[in-house]
């Protein structure tokens, strides 16, 4: 049963990823393109560290870095009047009151928290991603859009949101969906962080059962999950690849580029 | 200083078997972390390097197969890059290592595909190959009408036409792209340790290093700042290799018709 639920479990965490990594980028974007120079450094930033260093090394180092770094903040607030340090060597130690999860809270509450923390490292990394590519595609609205809106009338702010949003999309869509197949592949570093997902039950319910401890003993299966897992990942790149062409072709409508074009041309 | 040299010899090739058999297990000093992490990353410049030379050959029969009119070998060519372009690698090392175990209870002769060495020197060559294969078919397909019509014009056909006039401009065009595929391949070796493989005697790469350190001290602030400069130092390295091969690739051409290079990172494959 388990092994069906880590599937949801994946897709879960896409669902909440997504909007939470575009929303990040976004943040980063604004920030980048700001004209106070603290924020645009801070935006660049940001956008510029994720992106330069090894992969699955952000992984694990965010995880431990988020939840000591969570645990420091309850420590600070909760005890006040705590004596010792808190690294104190190769050691770790806040109070008790300050351990995330608490010690005796129930076990399924240190899986929603491992879920959670799953979640926000994913959500930074591929906002960062994500960031770069609004942050591109911003740019990439042509000027005489936003010189028309400022001859209008129209303040900084208004351009933005009325002319510079909407029409982002079209020269984001490939990059956003690029990053989209990147977190489908991402998913099965889960693994790594210790959730219990479509990696951990592969290997679980595909290991050797010996009739002792079970009713269906088998040989070592786990070669054939694993193809499963394969064929659905494959099938989910393949649905995402048709669903984004979609996209695209309904966004290039009335678009001043070749694609919008042709499609006018098509409809001619 | 004196330690410091003492650790370097016994632990400098800690990940291929030499030297000094146990792991510092306390007070792990700046100097053990730096070596020790090093050494790993003896494992993934070799598998970066063979996967990457290896992948090379068959990357171009993939393009040339993608962009071939015979249907069969077309859609066998785009298949494999799908298969391989399209699933996690993660996922890819997990399966190629329980089908190679399948395959050793069945012949002995399997039994070195089941030890990282070859087993995910396999998949990686085949994984690069498939991304490579497309970054060339894109390449084949933008090689400029002109060049090979001079071609036929000069009444090349075939083999020498392929040799002297399509292969090296597709090289041309996608050297920039291959430059970032050549320092991703470098970066997900590193996921090799943290699937299937089982590491034997603590053998491992670098990120098993930092991950070994990191478990050890509840401080992931060194060992993982450790690996991404060691990494860095990495990249810095294939960018100038590659640059090199580029210019002479380039050489013929005026300077401001190159293509020029721009990282464009692609975390996971």
């Amino acid at each position: 049963m388990g092994f069906y639920w880590s599937f949801l479990t994946v897709l879960t965490l896409l669902a909440i990823t997504a909007p939470l990594a575009l929303t990040f980028g976004m943040g980063g974007a604004m920030a980048a393109r700001s004209r106070i120079a603290p924020v645009s450094w801070l935006g660049k930033g940001y956008i510029a560290i994720v992106r330069g260093v090894p992969d699955i090394a952000f992984f694990l180092f965010f995880v431990i870095a988020l939840d000591q770094g969570i645990e420091y903040l309850r420590h600070q607030a909760l005890c006040p009047d705590w004596p010792d340090a808190i690294r104190q060597g190769n050691d770790f130690i806040v109070c008790q009151t300050a351990k995330m999860p608490l010690n005796n809270a129930p076990p399924e509450a240190h899986d929603r928290y491992g879920f959670f923390i799953a979640v926000f490292t994913f959500a930074i990394v591929f906002g960062a991603f994500a960031g770069n590519v609004l942050f591109g595609a911003m740019k990439a609205v042509p000027k005489p859009q936003i010189e028309t809106a400022e001859s209008y009338g129209m303040t900084r702010r208004q351009t933005f949101w009325r002319i510079v949003v909407p029409q982002m999309w079209v020269y984001a869509l490939p990059g956003l969906g690029n990053l989209w197949m990147v977190l489908i592949k991402a998913t099965p570093l889960l693994f790594l962080l210790g959730i219990e997902d479509i990696v951990y039950w592969a290997r679980e319910l595909g290991a050797t059962k010996t009739p002792r401890f079970t009713d269906y003993p088998h040989a070592d299966w786990r070669m054939w999950y694993f193809l499963a897992l394969l064929v659905f990942y494959l099938a989910f790149t393949r649905v995402s690849e048709i669903a984004l062409e979609r996209i695209m072709r309904r966004l290039t409508r009335g678009q001043a580029t070749a694609g919008g074009e042709a499609q006018r041309k098509v409809a001619a | 200083m004196e330690e410091c040299l003492n650790t370097i010899s016994d632990y400098a090739l800690r990940s291929v078997g030499v030297g000094e058999r146990l792991l510092p297990r306390s007070d792990f000093t700046l100097c053990q972390q730096f070596t020790l992490i090093g050494s790993g990353m003896i494992w993934n410049i070799y598998f970066g390097l063979l996967a990457l030379l290896s992948g090379f050959f068959l990357a171009t029969a993939v393009a040339v197969g993608k962009a071939s009119q015979n249907i069969v070998i077309r859609k066998a060519s785009e298949w494999f890059i799908f298969v391989f372009r399209g699933s996690p690698l993660f996922i890819q090392f997990f399966f190629a290592y329980f089908f190679f175990l399948s395959l050793k209870s069945q012949f002995a002769f399997f039994d070195a595909f089941t030890s990282a060495w070859l087993g995910a020197l396999i998949v990686l060559f085949l994984n690069t190959s498939a991304y490579t294969g497309e970054i060339f078919y894109g390449a084949l397909q933008s090689i400029p009408k002109g060049d090979s019509e001079a071609a036929d014009a000069y009444g090349l056909s075939g083999w020498p036409r392929f040799r002297r006039v399509i292969w090296p401009t597709m090289l041309r065009l996608a050297w920039p792209a291959y430059t970032n595929e050549a320092i991703f391949l470098f970066h997900s070796t590193t996921l090799v340790f943290f699937s299937g493989f089982p590491v034997w005697g603590q053998k491992g790469d670098a990120l098993y290093y930092a991950a070994f350190f990191a478990d050890k001290t509840f401080n992931p602030f060194i060992p993982y700042p450790i690996l991404a400069f060691y990494f860095i130092l990495l990249t810095l390295v294939i960018i100038g290799i590659m640059g090199k091969i580029g210019t002479r690739l380039n050489s013929h051409l005026p300077q401001d018709a190159k293509p020029k290079f721009r990282f464009r990172p692609q975390i996971i494959r």
